[in-house]
């Protein structure tokens, strides 16, 4: 049906302190077609970001380390190619926005020039071309290219978050790793800065992993959604699939956390219970301790991947025996 | 400002000894040997009869010329092997293990057996002078390198293919640069005072040439009768390093936001 432009196949990385093992992605499995975009949803400390840094292979080592697991990319594997050829990749065809604006930017240099780096990087060309697209970029995400000369501290958090975007985007990338892009600006940049990455993607044809723990965020932009808990995908599918027919109970605990428009509520719908030491998972379901519908099978069995609707798996006992027929 | 001021001054000076010294530093007069300041030399002349405040002009050149060679050696080469063991996490415990090891060393002694090598002279006096002090460029360049590499915008510079040498010299070393810089003039002041300590033991610059502590040295047997051989070469050094100390103090002042 679709061409995939990043798969992934059982990925395990694991953080080794002095005292503990955690393993902060376990044993993921995910894809992603063209021009598709993923969201990757989950509490903090779920792995989403490690998962991202793993497919940039930017996980901090020490004490990261990418135990196990394949990641292709356009037909290569990440994890085994070159340095030198991974560093061509990044920013040229895999590109990352980060969490926060506000330092993703070097405060010493002129934006114009840390979207040129990227081109000159990447791009063979002169000078003049390299300054050509710089401006082209600039214009593209709406900041006017008069500005390329002014240091980071003299834009507004909206405005430094599209000069990432530009830079993230300036290559034309096959695949964008966007790390919670609109967490730290407020809904109405937010919107703007969706709207900018939707209709980008169009443009370019690119491929999106969108990390958020914002389900309003997801619903606006996704073609597929994952949740993660754990380190683990818990549930994946279409996003109308995983909106309207969600079965894990830790995504029916999410969405029932939203709180409602219509009904008055005095406390919000959490999930009961934090999420579980890293260091220290419960055996068998790892969410268990939390779930309302444990059952004592739950507490020892480590359930595997059902699919209970086409192109939607769940990672729950409680589907167990009842996969969509074929 | 006003360490700026005398140091712009000193820098002038220094510029245009020929100009401005009345005299030249190694004219002899007998005759008027152990003059106190007067009209005709207003600093005085010493036990050669040369004019003081000629040799002090010519002095500050020595003095500045040593003061700021030595702190860029030092800068130089600490700052290189600071930003290696930050970087280059692997090699940090053998780098800055060697740096202690420098650290270790009296610089008296190190310029003693610097001396006793090569000679004495200007430039085995900044080597040594350089030599001692690079220790606090590398564990200074270290801290600032530590905190600048873990910014996201250094991630985010690595995400888009940038090499270990390019992130170092665009995105790490510009943004580490406050504290450094402020170790440099305050280590300016620093080197100008060791290398008029080791002149004054004989160690650095040898005479007839205008040092600040050869003078010292030389006027001290004097000084019973004729304290101004000590006092004017003096109260200068003491100027000197205290206007950049006050220069240091001021730029930690404005570079380090935390103190504000």
């Amino acid at each position: 049906m679709h061409e995939k432009v990043l798969e992934i196949k059982k990925l395990v990385v694991r953080y080794d302190t002095d005292y503990e093992k955690v393993e902060a992605v376990n044993n993921i499995s995910l894809e992603i077609a063209k021009k598709e975009t993923m969201g990757l949803v989950g509490e903090t400390g779920a792995g989403k970001t490690t998962t991202a840094l793993a497919i940039m292979r930017l996980v901090p080592s020490p004490p990261g380390k990418v135990i196990s697991g394949e990641i292709y990319f356009e037909g290569a594997d990440l994890l085994k190619i070159s340095e030198k050829e991974m560093r061509k990749i990044r920013g040229g065809k895999i590109s990352m926005i980060f969490q926060d604006p506000m330092t993703a930017l070097n405060p010493v240099l002129p934006v114009g020039e840390q979207i040129m780096e990227v081109i000159r990087l990447h791009d063979k060309g002169s000078k003049a071309e390299a300054t050509k697209k710089t401006t082209k970029m600039l214009e593209l995400v709406g900041i006017n290219s008069e500005r390329h000369n002014e240091y980071p501290h003299q834009f507004s958090g909206g405005m430094k978050q599209r000069v990432v975007i530009a830079i993230a985007l300036a290559c034309n990338p096959s695949l964008l790793i966007a790390d919670e892009p609109t967490t730290a600006l407020d809904v109405t940049i937010q919107a703007q800065v969706l709207g900018m990455m939707n209709s980008l993607k169009d443009e370019f044809d690119t491929s999106i992993i969108l990390i958020t723990h914002d389900l309003g965020v997801v619903a606006e932009v996704c073609d597929h959604v994952a949740i993660m808990y754990a380190g683990e995908i818990i549930e994946t599918g279409t996003i109308k699939e995983i909106f309207e027919n969600k079965k894990h109970p830790y995504t029916i605990g999410l969405f029932n956390s939203i709180p409602d428009l219509d009904t008055e509520e005095d406390r919000l719908q959490a999930i009961s219970g934090l999420m579980p030491d890293p260091a220290n998972l419960p055996k068998g379901c790892k969410f268990h301790p939390r779930c309302p519908k444990c059952t004592a099978e739950c507490k020892h069995r480590v359930p595997q991947n059902t699919e209970v609707a086409p192109e939607h798996f769940v990672k729950c006992l409680l589907y167990k025996g009842t996969e969509a027929a074929k | 400002m006003v360490g700026l001021y005398l140091l712009v001054f000193l820098i002038l000076v220094a510029i245009c000894a020929p100009i401005i010294a009345p005299y030249d530093y190694d004219d002899q007069n007998q005759e008027k040997a152990f003059k106190f300041p007067n009209r005709e030399f207003w600093f005085g002349t010493d036990n050669f009869g040369r004019d003081i405040l000629s040799r002090m002009i010519y002095g500050s050149r020595v003095s500045l010329q040593v003061g700021l060679i030595s702190v860029g050696f030092s800068a130089l080469v600490g700052c290189t092997l600071g930003v290696i063991a930050a970087f280059y996490r692997k090699c940090d415990n053998l780098v800055m293990r060697v740096v202690d090891g420098f650290a270790s060393i009296p610089y008296l002694l190190l310029a003693i057996a610097i001396a006793a090598a090569l000679g004495s002279g200007i430039n085995n006096l900044m080597l040594a002078v350089g030599i001692s002090t690079i220790p606090a460029y590398a564990r200074v360049t270290r801290a600032a390198v530590l905190t600048v590499k873990e910014t996201e915008y250094v991630e985010a510079a690595r995400s888009i293919g940038t090499n270990n040498f390019r992130i170092i010299i665009r995105h790490i070393m510009p943004n580490s640069l406050a504290p450094i810089i402020i170790q440099a003039t305050l280590g300016v002041g620093n080197a100008i005072l060791i290398a008029s300590c080791l002149s004054f033991l004989g160690l650095g610059i040898q005479p007839p040439s205008p040092e600040w502590g050869a003078m010292l040295s030389g006027g001290r047997i004097y000084i019973r009768d004729y304290w101004h051989m000590t006092v004017i070469p003096g109260v200068a050094l003491m100027l000197v390093v205290y206007a950049l100390n006050i220069l240091g103090d001021g730029l930690r002042d404005a570079l380090d936001p935390r103190l504000k």
